[in-house]
């Protein structure tokens, strides 16, 4: 196929803005000049917009000009996401005490949704970790908080969130992987399936079975790397999140002192719950992110493709209907961070609201996206089919959208 | 070896930029409503460098001042979190900020500089919208100090300051003694990113009013901008087969 090189430069997010900044080369800003309707700094605070312009920022220079590379040589940044934690992207809603930023469940949303248009796959990583670094902070007692928290915050340790098993997913209360207790440690016997990060991080927030059956009887356990008895499956091939490794933990045998559990035994299902509240809601943002540059990279492409004589834009209720459901999307998931922020009653549902509609409906806006380029879009030389790829896998972890039905539908029919 | 009490407090002045030009369609002059505005890359360059002279404890204080309507603010805010201790905001609206150019914005400058008693001001070397390259220049002379322009390379030394300049010719370095004005070239530094803590901390830091008025300075434009157009659409070019065809066309056109 011809004319990849014009084509190609204008599928990077956003055109060169104007001559002069291609004089600035390594400070350029791509995000459109006039102000429009999908614009994602309305409705925030000065203080969000600074958050979100650093976000931006950040994914434009040291994210977007990576990401294919990322992705087809399965490269898992390290550097990258350390020089994102020195600004405080490695524990954003965790509390500074321990080396956090203090920032609310809104300003986590803003920013992941900005970073995300530099590298999906990327940002999610980072989304999982910071979940992880936040049920220590939240759940684990000082001295919990003071050994794992500050290294994870600064990535200078990675972490990984294991509940999924190769036997239970969705239905995660049956999870099988026992923890027998043993004097002061616990024995872990078990495998957990699809962890990401797993194999490559040094810290694993591990959900086993201390009990009975069912949530009552599972308890959270934070597991570091080395541990004797702590082993991983093989690298997983997948189609997207390419960033990051994915792999089986399998624990044999594995002592873990009684010290590293969260909370009291019997809790650990909770704690997992919870984490996912706040997970869903990045997840949701780390979708919006990929549509509002999908929508970008359309619209761009629109302008420029001629067929029949006059350019595509000239028929555009597709991109209109594209717009209106990223904002809606984008409305829902910020009303969901603020629910759950607040602590409101309604916060569980909102956020599987948000995290079901959400990256529903920005996979469709990337799909749609994809199409809009026609042949171009299914090449890999242009970043929307990366997009779209990467946030297909958003409608199935964090628990899949079918588990979000039930829980709305479960809060739905309860209060009858 | 040097004293570091020289260089007290440094002054940047960033300015925002428009993202985007077009012309109105009047051609009176460049659409500025709901155009997004972002601060001067060069200014932040500038920033950075006045940021870094602070951490290297050569200097006391960085104060950013900008000139312009509300949304100012944000860069004078952007400027804080880079590390500025406080901002100073200069209100300038409407009719006179769209006539407000180097000139006016030097003499508000000058007037702030005795005021602050700043030993260094540090902008950047143009704006990339209107491509002025002016105000500190004129900054400079309005106050008869010296000016270290299109700056790559800063060093304090005492109460002198040693800048390499990028020249035509290539680097020039010289040696001016302070107070001084200096503007910052590309490769002046990298800017550095705020980070999400010194984002917050920007919040508490002082942004002070202050109108032109008090600074005793008169914004009355001398330019009228006449007309802004586009530059012509590229024409087609002319395939020509012979040396002799070639020669004719040149001598056609006039331009031989």
């Amino acid at each position: 196929m011809a004319a990849v090189g014009p084509l190609a430069r204008m599928a990077r997010l956003g055109s060169s803005i104007c001559r002069n900044h291609r004089l600035i080369s390594n400070r350029k800003s791509q995000r459109r000049g006039i102000a429009s309707c999908i614009d994602p700094s309305y409705g925030l605070t000065d203080e969000q917009k600074e958050f979100q312009k650093v976000a931006f920022d950040f994914a434009a220079n040291e994210m977007a000009p990576h990401m294919a590379e990322w992705d087809q040589k399965e490269i898992f940044p390290v550097e990258t996401m350390r020089k994102a934690a020195q600004l405080g992207f490695g524990g954003i809603y965790v509390q500074p005490d321990v080396g956090g930023s203090g920032l609310s469940r809104l300003d986590t949303s803003v920013i992941f949704e900005a970073l995300s248009t530099g590298c999906v796959s990327t940002t999610a990583y980072i989304s999982i970790h910071n979940m992880c670094a936040w049920m220590i902070d939240t759940f684990g007692n000082n001295e919990q908080r003071e050994k794992f928290c500050p290294d994870l915050c600064l990535m200078e340790k990675f972490a990984s969130y294991c509940l999924t098993e190769p036997g239970s997913g969705s239905d995660a209360a049956s999870l099988l992987t026992t923890a027998q207790r043993k004097g002061d440690l616990y024995i872990l016997n078990g495998s957990k399936a699809f962890i990401s990060g797993g194999g490559d991080t040094d810290i694993y927030v591990v959900m086993c079975r201390t009990g009975g059956k069912g949530p009552k009887g599972i308890s959270c356990l934070v597991v570091e790397k080395g541990t004797p008895g702590l082993s991983f499956g093989k690298k997983e091939k997948k189609v997207g999140w390419n960033s990051q490794p994915t792999r089986a933990v399998i624990f044999e045998d594995c002592a873990v002192p009684v010290i590293n559990r969260l909370g009291e035994e019997g809790q650990g299902f909770g704690i997992a719950m919870k984490g996912l509240n706040g997970g869903r809601i990045n997840i949701a943002s780390c979708s919006l992110g990929a549509a509002h540059a999908c929508v970008q990279l359309a619209r761009d492409h629109l302008l420029v493709r001629k067929q029949f004589g006059e350019t595509l834009s000239n028929n555009q209720f597709r991109l209109a209907e594209m717009a209106t459901k990223l904002v809606a999307s984008r409305l829902l998931v910020r009303e969901a961070a603020t629910a759950l922020q607040d602590g409101r009653p309604d916060a569980v549902s909102l956020c599987s609201m948000a995290k079901l509609f959400v990256t529903d409906e920005c996979f469709n806006i990337c799909n749609q996206a994809l199409q809009m380029h026609g042949g171009y879009g299914y090449l890999k030389d242009y970043a929307v089919q990366q997009f779209v790829r990467d946030i297909r896998v958003h409608q199935i972890l964090e628990g899949t959208n079918e588990v979000m039905r039930m829980i709305i539908s479960r809060n739905l029919l309860t209060e009858l | 070896m040097h004293s570091n009490r020289y260089c007290n407090r440094i002054i940047v002045l960033p300015f925002s930029v428009l993202l985007e030009i077009r012309v109105k369609p009047d051609n009176s002059g460049v659409v500025t409503d709901g155009v997004k505005h972002s601060m001067n890359p060069f200014c932040e360059i500038a920033v950075e460098e006045a940021v870094k002279l602070k951490e290297k404890k050569l200097i006391k204080e960085v104060v950013a001042v900008s000139c312009g309507p509300q949304q100012s603010q944000e860069t004078i805010r952007t400027a804080l979190a880079m590390g500025a201790d406080r901002g100073i905001h200069v209100e300038v609206a409407g009719k006179d900020y769209e006539t407000l150019g180097p000139l006016q914005v030097s003499k508000i400058m000058a007037a702030l500089a005795k005021k602050e008693d700043a030993q260094l001001i540090i902008l950047g070397k143009q704006a990339i919208d209107d491509d002025c390259n002016q105000t500190g220049q004129m900054t400079a002379a309005l106050l008869d100090w010296p000016q270290g322009t299109f700056a790559s390379e800063v060093s304090l030394d005492g109460d002198k300051v040693k800048v390499v300049r990028e020249i035509d010719g290539g680097l020039e370095t010289i040696k001016i003694s302070t107070p001084a004005v200096l503007t910052a070239d590309l490769r002046l530094n990298t800017p550095r990113y705020a980070t999400l803590p010194n984002i917050m901390k920007a919040k508490k830091k002082k942004i002070a009013n202050v109108k032109p008025a008090d600074l005793g300075v008169d914004l009355t434009s001398r330019l009228e901008v006449l007309k802004v157009e586009e530059p012509p659409q590229r024409q087609a070019g002319v395939k020509v087969e012979t040396v002799e065809d070639l020669v004719g066309k040149l001598k056609e056109t006039g331009r031989i």
